[in-house]
């Protein structure tokens, strides 16, 4: 398991480097987004509308952050369920999105698009959200401001840390619960 | 006859909504260090590292330990010799909440089920009542987020299912949740009653101390059953393996109907914010 120092956007090269369970420190900018922004992003898709960022080597963070409090950026700052996007995600990885961060289990279809389209899974901590937030330099809404904590917003980063849940060959992280030795 | 002022409710509500999500209860924090000593693996002992030191910074800086700083669920035990002054109590136990999530910088996250619009203030807050003896009024709050809420099952069992059933239900809906709610998770579990007090004692029963014992050593008997069986799974911290799945289980029984075995799994992920006050 390596340790790795990105900048954003990401490239396939920075992509293929990664293999589960290393570390990812990033730098740059990411997007947020969860349930109600991603509904907006492709219902702009279908109408053949401009998204509010581009989307090549881009990263979505899956996160609905509390406000920011006077004098900081932004207020904490975790990952929310990756399942809940996963009917978007395939399609995002398909325009170039190079990663989603968030926590939790993705979908077979979600794992199947990040190895046909080159594309990462990095899991953040969950509920550490007023530790991530410290890794989070500056924020501002660039899209959806009336869905409050689901607006998109454009985050500034430095060594945000990361982990790689899935890579693009197909590996996953998490463990594969034992049923059968709990309930022997 | 007692009387307690409303304005004085609100002051106290809004103070444990805060401090709630800003300060983790005593026994999470140990149950923390003490994990984080007996897991052997690098993954689960960071996640121990991380979580203790986000504790710290929460306490530190003000900002919440959680993004998600949930939708407010209170528990009230109104004396019988107690009047409220001023407004109802649901009114003042609300607008405390409202005013301690505004004035703390928490996150909002109340919205309607078809627009999905955010009511913009957290409100209403989930408040479950009950009428007691005596003079006093204890409020105890827990912000219950929406990752663990999410991964809560309820269900009616047939009375043959008994205890193999309820063991199999608990220890798969934990596995089946795998990284999901932010384990370690505790694990609220309601037997019996009927649907909606299975529900609600599961949510209930979060509120014991981690390290305590049921009072009825066969229902003490059965916690440590389902603890041990749950930490054999090894989805540990977050996901990444280890021994540590949950922290605690708590099981909350209550006589039921002689055609049905109510069962309910409460999942609470490792940010227990919950605060309790006796006015």
């Amino acid at each position: 398991m390596s340790e790795h120092h990105l900048k954003t956007p990401l490239t396939d090269a920075d992509v293929e480097k990664l293999a589960i369970g290393d570390v990812v420190y990033l730098t740059g900018t990411i997007y947020t987004g969860r349930d109600a922004a991603h509904k907006r992003l492709a219902d702009s898709l279908d109408k053949g509308e401009a998204l509010p960022f581009d989307l090549k080597g881009a990263l979505i963070y899956y996160v609905g952050p509390s406000p920011a409090p006077p004098g900081r950026p932004i207020g904490a700052a975790g990952p929310t369920t990756s399942y809940r996007m996963d009917s978007f995600a395939p399609r995002l990885y398909g325009l170039g999105l190079k990663a989603t961060i968030g926590k939790g289990k993705r979908s077979q279809e979600v794992k199947d698009a990040m190895v046909k389209h080159k594309a990462v899974y990095l899991g953040a901590t969950g509920g550490a959200g007023a530790l991530l937030s410290q890794r989070i330099k500056a924020a501002k809404v660039i899209a959806y401001e009336d869905l409050g904590p689901e607006a998109i917003r454009e985050l500034s980063v430095e060594d945000f840390p990361l982990l790689v849940i899935n890579d693009c060959r197909g590996g996953e992280l998490y463990v594969q619960p034992d049923l059968a030795s709990a309930l022997a | 006859m007692r009387t307690i002022a409303a304005s004085y409710i609100i002051e106290k509500v809004a103070d444990m909504c805060i401090r709630a999500n800003r300060e983790l209860p005593a026994d999470v924090l140990a149950a923390f260090a003490r994990r984080q000593a007996e897991e052997t693996g690098p993954a689960a002992k960071e996640i121990f590292r991380q979580l203790l030191e986000n504790a710290a910074l929460a306490a530190e800086t003000g900002l919440p330990l959680c993004q998600d700083c949930g939708l407010a669920v209170f528990f009230v035990e109104l004396g019988e010799d107690v009047k409220i002054e001023g407004m109802g109590l649901r009114q003042a136990i609300n607008e405390g909440m409202v005013k301690g999530y505004k004035d703390g910088y928490l996150r909002k996250s109340s919205c309607d089920p078809f627009t999905r619009k955010n009511t913009g203030d957290n409100s209403p807050a989930i408040i479950h009542f009950d009428v007691v003896p005596g003079d006093k009024l204890k409020i105890s709050m827990m912000a219950k987020g929406g990752g663990s809420e999410n991964m809560s099952r309820a269900t009616m069992f047939a009375p043959a299912q008994g205890w193999k059933g309820i063991k199999e239900f608990v220890v798969t809906r934990v596995a089946e949740a795998g990284p999901n709610p932010c384990p370690p998770v505790i694990v609220g579990v309601g037997i019996g009653g009927n649907f909606e007090l299975a529900a609600i004692n599961s949510k209930k029963v979060l509120l014991r101390e981690l390290g305590d014992t049921h009072p009825d050593p066969a229902v003490a008997k059965l916690e440590e059953e389902l603890f041990t069986a749950i930490n054999r799974l090894g989805v540990g911290p977050m996901g990444l393996g280890g021994a540590t799945t949950c922290l605690a289980v708590k099981i909350l029984v209550a006589p039921c109907h002689l055609a049905s075995l109510p069962l309910a799994v409460n999942i609470q992920c490792h940010s227990a914010r919950h605060k309790e006050v006796v006015l």
